[in-house]
């Protein structure tokens, strides 16, 4: 039998919270059930079936036909399964999500991976400010799992991190780690100003540069560090990780205005 | 009245290898050559071929092609083993710290998938004196330790098994000393192949094969006087007047069935070389089946 599958009628005139669409939520559900499920954000009261056209299955793989960035919240606490969507998702993609895996081939909005615990995130295309960062008031962003973004990701990527991985194949906007607490953020492109801001441990791995580092960085030379290594060979299945740590990078620690524990490292030369 | 079974022209006595169950745990060591991996290795082996004073028993598994290791360089499989939960883990903390931290390029990487963890970079990090860097992703949880020479890295655990077998043995009676180092060195050949199993000893191989107790006071083990050729006429010998040297394997398995197929190979492999060349006579080393749970029967492995 195959997934679950919500086929989108049409653009959604209004955001939609989709947290309630998670595998440990619509397991056991009927159709109906399922259609009933309230996903507005007005007063109109859209439901699932109002917004979907359902084809029922496992509902530990699902899958949205179309996407739209007024998808919000999609695979919120996640625990486990699978959710694949063919297109764009809005803000909060996988939030506080601790298993799993969550596919988006377009792009994320803000706030993707915000908070995530565990599992696995991927961004087909490009994510927006504050990837895997905290809501306003929340003490830590990331803290565990993978998120993988294909493209380019926004400003103040990776604020306040604990723990986990972050890769991101393209660029990152300005004041990327801002705050990071530990964990790993790697970057195929460049970083643009602030990278690092306050962090206080963790690291960042810029491979194509970073624009300008804050005066509170230190220089602490080239190495060749065999734990670069040893994390592309982590990674087998994203090419340029493996290819761009095997050569020389200088290692900058800080943010020495905050703890100083952390390090960002980029192309030495 | 037992009796003795002849393949090849040796003598395999209707005897047993009588073993203990121990706490086992494996880890790689990886460095920039074969050269400095093995160096890390046998300094980590080194004093570990008896729990009796050694505290541990520990020996070269396997080396491990780069293909093989984490880190995608040479590497050497290191096994160790102690009586209880506790001295193991003090044991690797402290020939890690001392033995692998300090050699040349190395790294140290878990050996051994079980449910049972025991600390392996855990135990030493803060010889980084707060510089050390705890880094988790694919799965695997490491720390980074600066030193000298660059940095050091380390996973942070290791498995432990409770399943663990050490002593099995085998006693090689050959007509002289050369002809039992040519058997010795054809067996331990044949189980430094079987993995999961090392052989402590120095070689691989004891000389010095011993009883439990002594004449004197405090002695927990004292020479095997029943093997030696030079008390043949004064004591209880085991050995016929052909006998003139005896040499011991001695065997530690991460499982009972590693320990048999090491044992198995060990014993085919002297078969094969023959009384001309090698032993007249295997026997092994028991306590009369009523210490150890572990019977190896020489018999039901022989070729």
């Amino acid at each position: 039998m195959s997934g679950l599958t919500f086929t989108l009628r049409a653009e959604p005139e209004e955001r939609l919270d989709l947290s309630p669409l998670v595998p440990s939520r619509l397991s056991g559900s009927s159709e109906r059930e399922i259609a009933a499920l309230p996903i507005g954000t007005t007063k109109r009261g859209l439901t699932v079936g109002d917004v979907f056209a359902i084809m029922m299955g496992e509902a530990d793989a699902i899958r949205f036909d179309g996407g739209s960035a007024r998808f919000d919240n999609l695979g919120f606490a996640m625990q486990g399964g699978e959710i694949r969507v063919t297109g764009d998702v809005g803000a909060c993609l996988g939030r506080r999500m601790a298993g799993g895996r969550l596919v988006v081939e377009g792009n994320a909005g803000p706030f993707a991976g915000s908070g995530l615990l565990g599992g696995e995130v991927v961004v087909g295309g490009n994510a927006g400010d504050r990837l895997a960062g905290p809501l306003g008031g929340e003490m830590t962003g990331m803290r565990g799992g993978f998120l993988h973004v294909t493209g380019s990701a926004g400003r103040r990527a990776a604020d306040r991190m604990r723990r986990g991985v972050i890769v991101v194949d393209g660029d990152v906007g300005e004041d990327a780690a801002s705050r990071m607490i530990a964990g790993t953020l790697l970057v195929g492109g460049r970083a643009a100003d602030g990278a690092g801001t306050l962090m206080r441990r963790g690291t960042v791995i810029v491979a194509g540069g970073v624009s300008e580092l804050g005066p509170t960085f230190l220089d602490n030379g080239v190495a060749q560090l065999l734990a670069l290594r040893l994390m592309a060979r982590g990674y087998p299945g994203i090419g340029w990780i493996g290819e761009r740590l095997a050569r020389p990078m200088r290692r900058f620690g800080g943010d020495t205005a905050a703890l100083g524990k952390g390090e960002v490292f980029v192309p030495a030369g | 009245m037992s009796e003795s079974l002849i393949r090849n022209g040796v003598v395999l006595d209707d005897s047993f290898a009588e073993a203990f169950p121990m706490r086992g745990t494996g880890i790689v060591i990886t460095a920039v050559s074969e050269r400095w991996a093995l160096e890390a290795a046998r300094s980590f082996t080194g004093f570990a071929t008896s729990v009796i004073a050694c505290g541990c028993e520990a020996g070269i598994d396997r080396l491990l092609t780069p293909e093989e290791t984490p880190d995608g360089r040479p590497g050497v499989m290191v096994l160790l083993f102690a009586m209880d939960s506790a001295s193991l883990e003090k044991q690797l903390a402290t020939r890690l710290g001392q033995c692998i931290l300090t050699s040349p390029s190395s790294a140290c990487y878990a050996g051994l998938e079980a449910e049972d963890q025991i600390p392996l970079g855990n135990a030493i990090r803060y010889f980084a004196d707060g510089w050390q860097v705890s880094k988790k992703f694919a799965g695997k949880h490491y720390w980074r330790m600066p030193v000298m020479e660059g940095e050091f890295v380390c996973e942070a655990t290791t498995g432990m098994t409770r399943a663990a077998v050490g002593g099995g043995n085998m006693l090689l009676l050959a007509r002289d000393a050369d002809r039992a180092l040519a058997a010795a060195e054809a067996a331990v050949e044949a189980i430094y192949r079987v993995p999961g199993a090392i052989m402590p000893f120095p070689g691989g191989v004891v000389r010095s094969g011993s009883k439990i107790g002594g004449k004197y006071k405090g002695m927990m083990a004292s020479t095997n006087d029943a093997y030696c050729p030079t008390l043949k006429g004064m004591v209880d010998t085991a050995l016929d007047p052909a006998v003139g040297s005896v040499l011991e394997i001695v065997i530690d398995g991460l499982s009972d069935a590693s320990v048999a197929e090491a044992m198995r190979a060990g014993l085919k492999a002297v078969v094969e070389l023959g009384p001309e060349q090698g032993a007249l006579r295997i026997g092994a080393g028991n306590y009369g089946g009523k210490l150890g749970p572990f019977h190896y029967h020489l018999k039901e492995l022989a070729p």
